[in-house]
């Protein structure tokens, strides 16, 4: 099971995120929920994460914190005939048109952190916003 | 309303960037990595003890990380090839991550290495996750694990290089069906080459070897579906920083981050 190892980089990553926040004012902010999309296709168990996730938030600025997942659908497309067509659980990624090779993964293997809501503060503020992965 | 951080940052960014940083100082050494996946008892050490064995009759300069949970009953075995061998105990841990190799590849690998093999733990679920920084990852299934183990470990078989079957030479007697193994396998990862071995026969025997040696040629290898991600963000989300603080100076792997495809960890 490694959700928690996942969990505690995610509990890491908001830690990262909140002693940003601090700078200058030295009061790090504690996280009330933290949303992650996870894919379908990314081999993390989202009940096991939750799970983990409130353990590995114990003693942090997360510590109970809410942890929401959105699970990103498969989707994946033939660069040959140009049609796509969601990847189902066990995947399809060889064509279902052509049964060619040459697919590309539209979306199915997110596993990143959104968006963290601070407890305390008065208005929404985009502070940290990091290159986007995947 | 409350304070909000758009953070769209990969959870394993930070295992990414170290797996990509040391691809490219095993690259700058001269040095292939090759991760071996598969279940427990699915015939890694066997497999890989023959392997060294005939790296070390070639004269091929050849290493080798073995991962367990507990035991280094499998660094015992691989060190009888006469290679430099190193047990990793992971304390329970289910699957290696980068910075555990990091580590011994700093403290222990020897110059001149060509050929670095890392014997992952036996499991196909959680290793799968993690780039450890190899060039070929190779994926191996016994002739008893069942046809269907591609669908059931979809990430794993999904990003191999290399998928083998080993203990080919009991395929009849345990009745494999081994048309719809490869079809299995050609779902979740069409085009990835499959290859039988018996380790007790000799069948097989050298093809992981030739083929860790042709990326350390510099061949192409296979890119897996699962690794060829169409997403083209082209980095559109560097906005500024609000407070103006030296995040890009504090943090200088966030911004870097963003640059790396970190499921694509072919090259």
């Amino acid at each position: 099971m490694h959700e928690m190892s996942i969990a505690v980089a995610v509990v890491e990553q908001v830690e990262e995120a909140a002693a940003r926040l601090a700078d200058g004012t030295g009061a790090a902010p504690s996280a009330r929920s933290v949303h992650l999309e996870v894919g379908e296709l990314a081999g993390v168990v989202a009940d096991a994460l939750a799970f983990s996730f409130d353990l590995a938030c114990t003693g942090t600025v997360l510590e109970g914190a809410a942890l929401t997942t959105e699970t990103v659908p498969g989707r994946a497309r033939c660069a040959r005939c140009a049609r796509d067509w969601p990847t189902g659980m066990p995947p399809r990624l060889s064509c279902p048109g052509c049964d060619g090779a040459a697919t590309e993964l539209l979306a199915g293997r997110e596993l990143r952190i959104t968006e963290v809501r601070w407890a305390e503060a008065e208005q929404r503020r985009p502070v940290a916003t990091l290159p986007e992965e995947q | 309303m409350c304070k909000v951080t758009d953070l769209r940052q990969s959870v394993l960014a930070r295992n990414d960037r170290g797996a990509q940083e040391l691809r490219e100082e095993l690259a700058a050494r001269g040095t292939v990595m090759v991760n071996l996946l598969s279940s427990p008892g699915s015939g890694k050490t066997a497999l890989l003890e023959s392997e060294l064995g005939l790296a070390r009759l070639r004269g091929v300069p050849v290493a080798a990380l073995t991962a367990d949970l507990a035991t280094e009953n499998d660094a015992n075995r691989l060190a009888r090839s006469g290679a430099p061998v190193r047990q990793v105990l992971t304390d329970g841990l289910c699957h290696l991550e980068s910075a555990m190799v990091r580590s011994h590849v700093d403290s222990w690998l020897p110059e001149g290495t060509h050929l670095l093999f890392v014997e992952n733990v036996g499991n196909l679920v959680c290793p799968a996750s993690y780039d450890l920084g190899e060039s070929l990852r190779v994926v191996l299934a016994s002739v008893t694990e069942g046809e269907d183990k591609p669908l059931k470990y979809p990430t794993a078989f999904g990003l191999a290089h290399l998928v083998l079957v080993t203990k080919y030479d009991i395929a009849g007697a345990v009745g494999f069906d081994e048309p719809a193994f490869l079809a299995a396998v050609a779902q979740v990862n069409p085009g990835v080459e499959v290859v039988r071995t018996s380790s007790r026969d000799g069948d097989g025997a050298g093809v992981l070897l030739e083929r860790a040696l042709a990326v350390h040629a510099g061949a192409a290898v296979h890119r897996p579906v699962m690794a060829r991600t169409a997403v083209q963000h082209g980095h559109a989300h560097e906005h500024g920083h609000e407070h103006g603080h030296a995040h890009s100076h504090e943090h200088p792997h966030e911004g870097a981050a963003g640059h790396t495809r970190s499921v694509d960890h072919t090259h």
